[in-house]
């Protein structure tokens, strides 16, 4: 019995510990290439639930083919926010850097809010509900695909940065901006590129969790508190590290759901946080 | 001599205006406002310390406000003991948890360090949210004291008596931060927002400095915790270890001036009647456009006044201003050559 329980357990904290890394990417991806931690990160997710929200009642359109659509509009958006408002703070003291986000952040809430109202939605009808059973261990459907689609997503954008010129250009930027200037290397453009593809990563997160979460307008603030850890536990700046954070922070959090009390159980995500940054103050694979 | 005469002429009427406000503005809303932004910009003061002057971003102060609210609240419940007392106890036990996260958190650096006190910040709440001793999540509920012997209970018919308190609380911080500020400490808190390498060779315990101001930090944002407990009359988790709060205080300070003197004082008095009159004005029913105004003006604050509504003060009113940034500007030039 307890073998059934435990082996959920870590299944159900593996499954979410991939959505976690995968929201956790796009928040380690800015950072990484020009030393900002975005504060509204949870509130842009919040924002593409409620982009595949709309392409869902509006539209008729699944969440899972929507990816591509609240993809693209986060990449877009990702680009807006650094040329009109990012860009104009990279010469800033640091906590006018740190303000701004969080400005940008309550800004979206608000906006959600007034456009949407605070009611809990669904999407309706997804091609993808219900239950997925084997040897007495019960799964959500929606999770395991989004789950899967996660890592799926973590290992394209691995592959585009390693193996790509663009990836190498970002790479380079996120290592010295001044050589990476001297090479012909346009840093502006690449910044932007890092907030496209981070937000756009976050946008196919916000995609895959839409189709099973409730989404309303403050949905953003407990998943960006656990991509902060995740990032931070990981190393700012490392995917590999955030896919392990994320996978260890899904499994302590379900374990300790489970085992010790469903209250406290991001009480001990936390402690195993400073626990380990305690010990390795740069996070597991950090580097600077 | 005589720009000497000419302020303190100047602080003489404002103290005077100040103090006859409650005798003018009677209505209950404006003067709850009023002390709204006292204890705000106190709470943005403390929170200067650490994270203007020393330059620790903290996500988490929080913390020491909800442990003074806890602490002077059920010191009058549990043991009759005057709030008067309990807010300084609510200090003394706030810099006590200070000096704990401290130890832990100062190991850390930059992001790290206020990610970490953002953590601590929601460890606590959880914690006390499952502490039944302290009332868990139901919170503590303050006895009326309908005799008003604000001596003992910290109570008064108006709110014009927390005006004064908050008012007094007010210029004793400004004062100690200004003590703070001349003396070494306060040298010291700025070389390690300067260059903590540099800070470390000339022999500074950089650690120990950083303690120091989060203690500090720590029992004034308790002092603000205790005398808020007594002003609502409710206090639970949600409410006094809200992360939101912690955000709240950062965003005072930093708008109004990091590691300034009065830049926590324009931040409030700017942030503080913009967040409860755009709620009257454009309604608190929920719409958001009150927050989404609030947001807005946050950013473009960031963006275009990044050194704080200070900054702005000066450059429009100082010329002390004008010179000193100017002096910035070229050491700032001969640190890049």
């Amino acid at each position: 019995m307890t073998g059934v329980v435990l082996t959920q357990a870590i299944l159900s904290g593996l499954l979410w510990g991939a959505i976690f890394a995968l929201i956790a990417l796009g928040l380690t991806m800015i950072f990484g290439v020009m030393d900002i931690v975005n504060f509204a990160h949870g509130d842009f997710l919040m924002v593409a639930m409620y982009v595949a929200y709309t392409a869902n009642a509006y539209l008729r359109m699944d969440p899972l083919l929507a990816i591509p659509l609240v993809a693209g509009l986060m990449y877009l958006l990702g680009i807006v926010v650094y040329r009109y408002i990012i860009k104009r703070v990279l010469e800033a003291p640091s906590v006018a850097q740190i303000t701004v986000t969080f400005g940008l952040g309550i800004a979206f809430r608000a906006l959600a809010h007034f456009v949407f109202s605070a009611d809990y939605r669904q999407v309706q009808h997804p091609w993808v509900e219900g239950r997925v059973q084997f040897a007495g261990i019960v799964l959500g459907a929606p999770e395991l695909v989004a789950a899967v689609g996660a890592l799926l997503m973590t290992a394209l954008l691995y592959w585009f940065i390693t193996k790509t010129e663009t990836g190498w250009a970002l790479q380079a930027v996120a290592q010295n901006k001044q050589a990476a200037a001297l090479m012909g290397i346009n840093v502006d453009r690449f910044f932007g590129v890092a907030w496209g593809l981070g937000l756009g990563a976050l946008g196919v997160a916000g995609a895959l969790l839409a189709n099973f979460y409730y989404i309303h307008p403050d949905v953003g603030a407990i998943f960006g508190g656990i991509a902060f850890v995740t990032v931070a536990l990981g190393g700012f700046g490392s995917i590999q590290g955030a896919l392990v954070a994320g996978l260890i922070i899904g499994l302590v959090e379900s374990l300790a759901g489970v085992f010790i009390s469903p209250q406290l159980k991001y009480a001990f995500v936390f402690s195993i946080y400073l626990l380990v940054v305690f010990i390795r103050p740069k996070g597991l694979m950090g580097t600077t | 001599m005589p720009f000497r005469n000419r302020s303190v002429v100047l602080g003489g009427v404002g103290l005077a205006v100040l103090l006859a406000i409650p005798l003018v503005v009677t209505q209950p809303h404006p003067q709850h406002v009023l002390i709204m932004i006292f204890l705000y910009a106190l709470m943005g003061i403390a929170w200067n310390l650490v994270g203007g002057y020393a330059g620790q971003v903290s996500f988490g102060h929080a913390v020491f406000f909800g442990t003074g609210a806890y602490t002077t609240t059920l010191l009058m419940t549990k043991a009759k003991i005057s709030p008067i007392i309990g807010m300084f106890a609510g200090g003394v036990v706030a810099a006590g948890i200070a000096l704990i996260i401290g130890w832990g958190c100062f190991r850390l650096a930059g992001h790290y360090f206020a990610i970490a006190t953002f953590t601590v910040g929601q460890m606590v709440q959880i914690i006390a949210t499952q502490w039944k001793y302290i009332g868990a999540a139901v919170g503590v509920y303050v006895p009326l004291d309908r005799q008003y012997q604000w001596w003992l209970t910290l109570q008064f018919k108006s709110k014009a008596g927390f005006y004064y308190v908050a008012l007094l609380l007010l210029g004793a911080g400004l004062w100690l931060c200004w003590q703070i500020g001349r003396n070494r400490l306060g040298a010291y808190f700025r070389a390690i927002k300067g260059d903590p390498e540099a800070a470390r060779s000339l022999g500074i315990d950089i650690f120990r400095q950083k303690l120091y101001a989060l203690m500090i930090s720590a029992f004034v944002m308790a002092v603000v915790g205790g005398v808020f407990a007594q002003y609502v009359l409710f206090i639970d988790p949600a409410s006094v270890f809200d992360g939101a709060l912690s955000i709240k205080v950062a965003l005072v300070a930093v708008l109004g001036g990091a590691g300034s003197l009065w830049g926590p004082v324009l931040g409030a008095a700017v942030l503080i009647p913009l967040n409860e009159y755009t709620s009257v004005m454009l309604g608190s029913s929920g719409s958001g456009l009150d927050l989404l105004l609030y947001g807005v003006l946050i950013v473009v604050v960031s963006v275009y006044q990044p050194d704080g509504l200070a900054g702005l003060w000066d450059r429009l009113f100082g010329a002390r201003g004008r010179i000193l940034r100017e002096k910035k500007v070229t050491a700032d030039a001969a640190a890049r050559s």
